[in-house]
């Protein structure tokens, strides 16, 4: 039988989802028996592959980089999955959101703090400019289930798994749907 | 004490029960034992009929109406659960997380919130409309209190407690749609204000993080809004007048 081709990512976020993703502990290695982890930030893979089944994407979309890869992932992916608060609704990372133009903000964190060098960063090719405002995963791409959660429990995320590997979508009822 | 008011039939998703004339479907659903949601409504306080999320259908009729604010009739047919009410209840708590700040995970009533667990029971997975991210006032001008503007549904509880358990009205609502808001002594900071008792009713009745303690952290706020119906009640019958009836 062909291995379930499964890819987590991730975008603007604390990386707290994959962190809760690594509390599956040794689940992890009946994981890696019966589907391949084909591209992850856990894992040294420079590009993103084709003909994935299933992508858990991490994070909201806050940059050019994130709108980019979200844009490939979905292109890439049968199944997308907004895994975590910040995936499935701005959240921690879209905080700045009410506080309008994100110039604004950026000189406020980088030349009005007291301990900066007072000059934002700039780098272009390598420090990707800040969208206008921090959005969710299903405002970009469609997005096909939701595994809520700051971050999501291990025991949650494991559930969305065999859902996956079963060939259904994750539960979306009940306490696997709870924010926070 | 066997109670004597007139009764009429009525029936909830198909089940036959009796209800005392003058009561409201949402009355009459609680102790009959049947669940209908509800956010803005609190026993005790008068009704409000703002948040909506207790709506039911009756019988033929296509419109819906709010169980807290419809009264029974004889042979009332309420449906409490179907996918229209459903549906309506779930666009109702996703409207309510797109026009405020509603970030769970750094909210001080993060686990012990009303609407979270609303949004749970109508199955609020993810949030189809557009936030609104409007910039919000946090009011920690109060001694023990805290009041964030970003976390408030408009559910008017902290509006009604205090001027109708309390009896201070410290708390008001300004402006209308989508910029009206909470304010304390009309429109000045809460820590300031001369009206407020500090009597803290507002907070125990708050049904997210909007109102908390002083110095709580996330997740630390946990609400008593029971209260307010323990005092109602106490107050109904007189309780404090005659120290031999309080046990």
């Amino acid at each position: 039988m062909k291995q379930a081709r499964i890819a987590t990512a991730w975008l603007g976020g604390c990386s707290g989802c994959h962190m809760s993703f690594l509390d599956m502990d040794e689940w992890l290695f009946e994981l890696a028996e019966i589907a391949d982890v084909v591209y992850s930030p856990i894992a040294d893979i420079k590009d993103f592959p084709t003909d994935v089944d299933a992508t858990l994407v991490e994070g909201a979309v806050a940059n050019e980089d994130n709108l980019e890869l979200a844009l490939d992932i979905r292109a890439k992916s049968r199944l997308v999955l907004s895994f975590g608060d910040c995936a499935v609704s701005g959240n921690v990372t879209a905080m700045r959101n009410p506080l309008g133009d994100p110039q604004q903000i950026l000189e406020r964190v980088y030349v009005e703090a007291p301990d900066r060098d007072g000059r934002i960063p700039e780098a272009p090719g390598i420090v990707p400019p800040l969208l206008p405002k921090v959005l969710a995963l299903h405002k970009v791409i469609r997005v096909d289930a939701f595994i809520p959660g700051c971050p999501p429990p291990a025991d949650r995320i494991q559930a969305a798994l065999e859902a996956l590997l079963e060939g259904s979508l994750p539960p979306n009822r009940g306490e696997a749907i709870r924010w926070g | 004490m066997r109670e004597t008011r007139p009764t009429v039939h009525v029936s909830f998703d198909g089940v036959e029960h009796e209800a005392f004339v003058g009561e409201s479907v949402l009355e009459c659903a609680r102790r009959c034992g049947v669940t209908i949601p509800s956010l803005c409504f609190l026993e005790g306080l008068t009704v409000w009929g703002g948040c909506r999320i207790c709506v039911v259908e009756v019988a033929e009729d296509h419109r819906l109406r709010p169980a807290c604010a419809t009264q029974v009739a004889a042979d009332m047919e309420i449906k409490t659960e179907t996918p229209r009410l459903r549906a309506y209840r779930k666009s109702i708590l996703e409207l309510l997380f797109a026009e405020g700040n509603h970030v769970c995970a750094v909210c001080v009533s993060n686990g012990n919130c009303e609407l979270q667990d609303m949004a749970v029971f109508c199955g609020m997975d993810h949030v189809r409309y557009d936030s609104q991210a409007p910039p919000r006032e946090v009011d920690s001008s109060h001694p023990k209190y805290v009041f964030d503007q970003n976390r408030c549904i408009l559910c008017t509880r902290c509006v009604r407690v205090c001027d109708e358990i309390e009896g201070a009205h410290v708390w008001d609502i300004s402006h209308r749609g989508e910029h009206a808001e909470v304010i304390t002594e009309l429109n000045r900071p809460w820590g300031e204000s001369l009206s407020c008792t500090w009597c803290g009713k507002c907070v125990a009745v708050c049904p997210t993080g909007a109102l908390s303690y002083q110095g709580r952290a996330i997740g630390e706020m946990e609400h008593d809004p029971a209260m307010i119906k323990r005092l109602a009640v106490a107050r109904n019958r007189g309780e404090w007048l005659d120290p031999g009836v309080m046990t």
